[in-house]
């Protein structure tokens, strides 16, 4: 039976960086993933890392940009230590190997983001992601005496001793459905976001909130649910990524009229306000008629105007997809594109340890909700919040363990989760597909749960919420077999998109004001003196959620108004 | 709205059964991609249809087989050009190559690519003393290392490589484009004891055939047999490394034979190749021990009228107005300042 101080589910950039961390602190680390590390979802992310490592730039500013993008609800105790610790992590980077692209002088060149007062966006082309997670997979290559890797394991559940404290997990080798116990003083989740809770999404049909809903159904709380990043430039055919990085380069974006119409939104910023804004003002401008595309519902993303050179040297994987997955040559004419679900604010609440309420429990990245990003997060401050956090959470378990005994998790853990896998290979046929369930729900959420929200559509979207949950236990499949079932996986995944998405529209409800993404047509405008809070999502005792609040952190910025 | 049929490699390992082909009709847009349909098959018709995915972008690597016998991305390719491609409108789709099959189009990645990835030293070894904020290096070379950053390690040019399929043991495409990730990276401080060890490898960059098949194969426009390229000429030129396997020697042979006489000279290839690069190699005892090992090639060599005997002391030559041009090829080349002639990101599309 393997046994860590410190196990990692999940190999994205803040899985691995917290396993390096930890490694490097002396402890022995696990790092398990449903997929190959290099996989993971980091990989998609494009434009950037965010750090004030400019001469004339300060963390101050990079705290203050993200504490207004985030609509202040962030947490500013956390933002600090983000940002403060950003140039650091940026040099790590740089001195492991990261291949970040250079200015003329030979220094790390900076390019322009949504949300911030000054460049200081450092970038490999518009593979950033790929790269810093190439460059990490690396390390755990070099040190893998110190690291034992576990790729294409699917953890199946978080284990609790008689304390209460998190003591490892159970996991299937998807390879041959081997079972096994995974005995660790510390657990911390890496496994990314839900985002597969709607369609279209940029992100990958890994993304299906496992992590955030095994920690909310061992009693963890989950905060800022409600707070849905929508990407304002996804593909307007099939929802994929067209990185901000192209905004930061120079494209404008245009409406029916021809017209960059962010001027009437954000006439500083343009179309580098931050995201909720730059969304709300597409859809704004799709519903009043002023939409491009056969339907109406696109709008013109106009890469042409940024030297074609500079295209192919910094923006390439773009070049690609607009060829690929549009038909379109970016460097010639304007990509279609329009407001996509890219992003979950919310996840597991922790501290700026990656502690999770539940002792021994971490998480980092996208399954965690800090909260450095509050309603809306910065574009590149996603790969920033893993490697910050992963590292912390890293360091803090390490440290953790050289003060505890190894724990024993029961064995008839193991037993209990084959029966539940059995029991859903043994459903037998009659019911509704698994793929059925999960296209109404992705089609549900993108309707009622999106850029504008009211109190009628979100109550729709519960109900039918509820109905599918009743009918995905019923659920069958295909697949009986034990080598690579994907079948049998994806009915798990399903009960976990299930229980993120009933979290964000019981949090959608709850919120009756319009901060950050979360924008109610019932309730126009921010209302600090009710809603300066977040919304904390506990599992109730008869699986229901339960809400509760927690205040918001602030050191030195108090509310403004915000405008771009 | 058309309709595609795909036909399927099925493998159940544990029915004990052979693999076997297996057809689905699916409904989607022409230019929707062959992942889209497997999936709709999955979907719709049988959950157990094993294909790794994840991102559906081109970005994960993840879904890599073969389409109509040729090896790229599920998630990139159309479906009414892989139809096209069919030989009989269905689209085949099966698992890659060179690799053992775990299930359906699931291959075992870790038993072949990664263990070659790991071959090559996969990490930076950073020159000291390291800066305390970046190091100082031109702009251009770390765009010129993105070419082999942008590798997502899918496989499908180790599926199709003609070499590995002859010497498993070969380092391959993949690996060796990671390679030249490090070699081309100034920060790196190892540039010469990688490029000796690949060099020696009787498996490394001299077993590199030129086929061609990785650069076709490759997503991503990585063009690993340019890496490799690149790694011999940083290794023979910059470097002179003189390998035990003869792979430089042959190489400059077969430039300066081609340089005098505007063709190769078969006769003097593989003496110069052992002998060392000039008209007297022949004589040389290394070079009378190999011409002595291959005398059975150079007797089919001979029988088959590829080389003759008189060639030996008096080659062909092309006409002076040709070997003059290509000297200029020679000139032009050789005149470059930097060798960023085949990377994509910073030499493949200037302005119109």
């Amino acid at each position: 039976m393997p046994a860590h101080d410190v196990l990692i589910i999940g190999a994205g950039l803040a899985g691995q960086r917290a396993a390096l961390a930890a490694a490097q602190a002396g402890a022995s680390v696990a790092i398990m993933s449903k997929v190959h590390p290099v996989r993971s979802h980091s990989v998609a992310a494009a434009g950037g890392i965010n750090a004030a490592i400019a001469i004339d730039d300060d963390w101050t500013e990079h705290a203050y940009d993200t504490v207004k993008g985030s609509d202040y609800l962030g947490d500013q105790d956390a933002i600090e230590i983000m940002c403060s610790e950003a140039p650091g992590e940026a040099m790590h980077l740089e001195h492991i190997g990261v291949t970040f692209h250079r200015n003329e002088k030979g220094e790390l060149d900076l390019r322009a983001f949504g949300g911030a007062s000054k460049k200081r966006t450092a970038y490999v082309a518009d593979i950033t992601g790929q790269a810093i997670l190439h460059v990490l997979y690396e390390q755990l290559m070099r040190f893998h005496e110190t690291v034992d890797r576990y790729e294409e394991w699917f953890a199946t559940s978080l284990i609790l001793d008689d304390r209460g404290h998190c003591a490892g997990a159970v996991a299937r080798d998807i390879r041959n459905g081997h079972m096994e116990i995974f005995d660790a003083k510390s657990v911390i989740l890496a496994c990314g976001g839900n985002g597969q809770c709607y369609k279209p999404t940029t992100n990958a049909l890994i993304c299906t909130g496992d992590g955030i809903a095994q920690a909310y159904r061992l009693g963890a709380p989950i905060m800022d649910m409600e707070m849905v990043q929508y990407h304002p430039t996804t593909l307007a055919e099939n929802g994929f990524l067209i990185t901000e990085g192209a905004r930061g380069e120079g494209a404008h974006l245009l409406n029916s009229e021809g017209r960059r119409f962010m001027e009437d939104y954000a006439p500083n910023k343009m179309e580098l306000a931050s995201r909720d804004v730059v969304s709300r003002a597409e859809q704004t401008e799709i519903n009043e008629g002023r939409g491009v595309g056969p339907d109406g519902q696109g709008i013109y993303l106009d890469i042409t105007v940024v030297p074609r050179k500079r295209i192919h040297e910094a923006l390439r994987e773009i070049v690609n997809i607009g060829r690929d997955f549009a038909g379109t040559d970016i460097t010639r004419e304007p990509i279609m594109i329009r407001p996509g679900q890219h992003y979950i604010m919310g996840g597991v609440k922790t501290d700026v340890d990656g502690q999770t309420p539940i002792t021994g429990l971490y998480a980092a990245g996208e399954v965690a909700c800090v909260s450095v990003h509050g309603g809306n997060r910065l574009g590149a401050n996603s790969l920033l919040d893993t490697l910050i956090f992963g590292r912390r959470s890293g360091e803090h378990s390490a440290a953790r363990a050289k003060e505890m005994a190894m724990p024993r998790a029961p064995g008839s853990r193991v037993r209990q989760d084959a029966e539940m896998i059995d029991a859903i290979i043994a459903r037998e046929r009659g019911g509704r597909r698994i793929s059925e369930i999960k296209d109404e729900l992705g089609r549900t959420m993108n309707e009622y749960v999106a850029v504008y929200r009211d109190e009628e559509g979100l109550t729709k979207a519960h109900e039918t919420i509820r109905r599918l949950k009743e009918e995905s236990a019923k659920a069958y499949i295909d697949d009986a077999g034990t080598v690579f079932n994907q079948d049998v996986l994806g009915a798990l995944e399903l009960g976990y998109m299930l229980d993120c998405a009933e979290a964000t529209i019981v949090a959608a409800i709850e919120r009756k004001e319009s901060r950050g993404a979360q924008f109610r047509t019932d309730y126009p405008e921010r209302d600090d003196d009710e809603w300066l809070k977040h919304i904390d999502i506990t599992c109730g005792p008869d699986g229901d959620p339960e809400i509760s609040y927690s205040s918001v952190t602030i050191t030195q910025w108090q509310p403004e108004v915000r405008k771009y | 709205m058309a309709e595609f049929a795909l036909r399927l490699r099925r493998y159940d390992p544990e029915s004990g059964d052979a693999p076997y082909w297996e057809e689905h009709t699916v409904e989607l847009e022409p230019h929707r991609s062959v992942l889209e349909g497997i999936l709709q098959a999955k979907a719709r018709f049988d959950g157990s249809i094993g294909i790794r995915c994840s991102c559906r972008a081109a970005i994960c690597g993840s879904c890599g087989v073969r389409i109509n016998g040729k090896p790229g991305l599920a998630c990139n390719t159309h479906l009414d050009k892989a139809q096209r491609g069919a030989r009989d409108g269905v689209i085949e789709v099966e698992p890659m190559g060179n690799m053992p099959v775990i299930k359906d189009l699931i291959v075992d990645m870790e038993a072949v690519h990664w263990k070659k990835i790991r071959r090559v030293t996969p990490w930076l070894i950073a020159k000291h003393p390291v800066p305390e904020r970046e190091y100082i290096v031109a702009r251009e070379t770390m765009v010129d290392v993105t070419q082999t950053m942008a590798c997502i390690q899918c496989g499908a040019c180790v599926s199709d490589c003609l070499a590995m399929e002859v010497d498993p043991e070969f380092v391959g495409p993949a690996a060796l484009a990671k390679a030249y990730r490090f070699v081309g990276d100034p920060r790196d401080s190892q540039t010469s004891e990688r490029l000796t060890d690949l060099s020696e490898d009787p498996h490394g960059i001299y077993d590199c055939t030129h086929c061609f098949m990785c650069i076709d194969a490759c997503p991503k426009d990585v063009a690993p047999m340019s890496q490799i390229m690149r790694l011999r000429r940083r290794a023979g030129s910059d470097f002179g490394i003189e390998d035990a396997n003869n792979g430089e020697r042959h190489e400059e042979a077969f430039v300066s034979l081609v340089h005098t006489y505007g063709l190769l000279n078969e006769a003097e290839l593989l003496p110069r190749s052992y002998g060392g690069n000039s008209a007297i190699a022949k004589f040389k005892p290394s070079a009378a021990k190999e011409l002595a090992s291959s005398l059975p090639s150079i007797a089919k060599a001979l029988l088959r009228r590829k080389v003759t005997p008189g060639a030996v002391f008096k080659p062909h030559k092309l006409a002076k107005a040709d070997l003059k041009a290509i000297d200029n090829i020679y000139k032009e080349v050789d005149g470059r300042p930097e060798r960023v002639e085949l990377n994509l990101y910073i030499s493949g599309h200037d302005e119109d």
